[in-house]
């Protein structure tokens, strides 16, 4: 099928990358599953716009985005609030808008949140590497020749014009996932918790972190008090497989909570976010403040549910 | 003895077979990686086999941990496999020293050592690949002999060159694509460890043997790739 050309980036921004649902089942190989860091954004942003939730988007973060759409196309913006316009007109986000050729989309700078979505209807036309069209900028494979987007790049779509019909569409405030800037992460206790004296452990549930300027997609890192080890226990442990939303702690007692661009570590876990909150990992932007809420694993499948709930509705409400 | 099961959240579980850095241990964690890839029970999404443990990540809507556990604790009753599973040697051809192994000598200085009888240390052994980890494709592979106990560098190095081949305490690894790292760097392979447009992307595999063989520059430039 004929490719047509979609969109041209003029400016990425920090950093703007082709991302869908990630790679999963290849971690025996070191291949970690790189994916949306919103997955929830990036879900809904496609089902608005007539595709598959595990389609390719691009991912945008934080500020300096613009590109020209150079077809008719159906697109939304979903995710972290960068103030979009279309040739300078706001742009109401989660909702399902209309581009004609020559229209330039312009994500200038942060309101809140961390990462937008854009998705376009048909999709992206991308080759799946390794099961997914995900970006793995570290390793250089897969998305848009194995990089971020830079200025000049063209993107094709497939089929947009088949799309259009879906202008229009929106969700209900109430499923839209509004980024803050105070942030409440709930999380179960890591598998090394029992290693750290139990004022770490107390402080850890506390204190309030702020997230630091040097977080990028392989984690968030925290400053804040730091969190002390028992003494005499070496910095590192026997390295073991790890999870997007696993909180290690590194020598220095400044937390990092992993990202999807990780497998394998050496440091210890004091905790892990649920997986409901792992979307919202995506939207902590530096200088945001997290706490940490413990629960238990049937709180944490009833608010799973409950994300799941959301999509299941935005999925049945737009198919037909 | 019987696996300890921990929760890494609420869609993990790791299994430790074991304690350090151990060939038995390793073994076992391969044997379970494989017999759950085969049985795949209801849930799980994949495995993660690492030195001494397997981290299974589960679908939380679709498995119990509870159930998960029970199930993953039946499955660990094998036998274990023996030193006689099937291990070809891989030989992998190294550039020791100079541009190619910037820190050959600090290493033969820390040890007291001459340059040629670290490289005759290195390439003496057959090492096993007990994980890939850290990058797509990168080797964690032991034990190094005890004459070449080399602690990390003070300060990593931000670019490392694809293809290094570096050591760091009893451990040797190849970095297979540009990245940065804190490991003593002591030679470099022209074997492409890593790619992701073929069938088998990674190179090596958990459970290879490996043995490196010094090659000249020349001989490098002109590999076979």
């Amino acid at each position: 099928m004929a490719a047509v050309d979609l969109l041209e980036i003029i400016t990425p921004g920090i950093l703007a990358s082709i991302q869908d649902a990630g790679r999963q089942g290849f971690g025996e190989i070191g291949v970690a599953p790189s994916g949306a860091a919103d997955s929830y954004a990036c879900r809904i942003g496609n089902l608005l716009v007539g595709n598959l939730e595990n389609a390719a988007a691009i991912e945008i973060t934080l500020m300096g985005f613009q590109a020209r759409f150079l077809t008719e196309t159906v697109f939304a913006v979903t995710g972290a609030d960068l103030q979009p316009s279309l040739n300078g007109r706001a742009l109401p986000m989660w909702t399902a808008l209309k581009a004609a050729p020559g229209d330039i989309l312009d994500l200038p700078s942060p309101v809140c949140g961390c990462r937008a979505y854009l998705s376009v209807g048909g999709g992206l036309h991308i080759p799946a590497v390794m099961g997914s069209r995900s970006t793995n900028i570290g390793a250089g494979f897969g998305g848009f020749d194995g990089r971020m987007l830079r200025a000049g790049d063209r993107l094709t779509g497939c089929r947009p014009g088949h799309y259009l019909a879906c202008a229009g569409r929106s969700i209900p405030d109430a499923l839209k996932a509004l980024p803050v800037s105070e942030w409440v992460l709930r999380v179960i206790p890591g598998p090394q918790h029992d290693q750290f004296p139990e004022t770490s452990r107390l402080q850890f549930y506390e204190v309030a972190y702020t997230v630091s300027g040097k977080s990028d997609r392989t984690g968030v890192r925290l400053e804040g008090p730091t969190i002390g080890k028992e003494a005499g226990a070496p910095d590192s442990i026997l390295s073991e497989g790890i999870l997007c939303g696993a909180i290690q702690i590194p020598g220095d007692g400044k937390p990092i909570i992993l990202l999807n661009e990780t497998v394998t570590g050496g440091y210890r876990k004091i905790a892990v976010v649920i997986a409901a909150d792992l979307p919202l990992l995506g939207q902590l932007a530096p200088g945001d403040t997290v706490r940490f809420q413990e629960t238990d694993l049937s709180s944490a499948l009833d608010l799973l549910r409950r994300v799941e709930a959301a999509v299941d509705w935005v999925r049945g409400n737009f198919s037909d | 003895m019987p696996p300890m099961i921990r929760h890494l959240g609420d869609r993990g579980l790791l299994v430790e077979l074991g304690r350090g850095i151990d060939p038995a241990v390793n073994r076992r964690v391969k044997q379970l990686h494989r017999i759950i890839a085969r049985e795949r029970p209801h849930g799980v999404v994949e495995t993660v086999p690492a030195y001494a443990s397997l981290l299974v990540v589960f679908d939380p809507l679709q498995a119990s941990p509870e159930a998960l556990k029970r199930q993953i604790i039946g499955l660990c009753d094998f036998e274990d496999a023996g030193p006689t599973e099937d291990r070809a040697v891989v030989e992998i051809p190294v550039v020791y020293g100079g541009e190619a192994g910037p820190d050959l000598d600090a290493v033969a200085a820390h040890h007291g050592l001459s340059r040629e009888a670290v490289i005759g240390l290195h390439t003496g052994t057959v090492y096993r690949v007990y994980m890939i980890g850290f990058t797509p494709g990168f080797p964690y592979m032991g034990e190094l002999p005890e004459a070449l106990d080399t602690p990390r560098r003070d300060t990593p190095r931000t670019h490392i060159p694809k293809g290094s081949v570096a050591i760091a305490q009893r451990q040797t690894g190849i970095y297979p694509a540009v990245s940065p790292g804190g490991w003593q760097i002591i030679g470099r392979t022209p074997v492409a460890l890593f790619d992701p447009r073929k069938e088998t992307p990674s190179f090596l595999t958990m459970g290879d043997a490996v043995r490196f063989t010094p090659i000249t520059g020349e001989e490098a430039a002109q590999w076979p790739l």
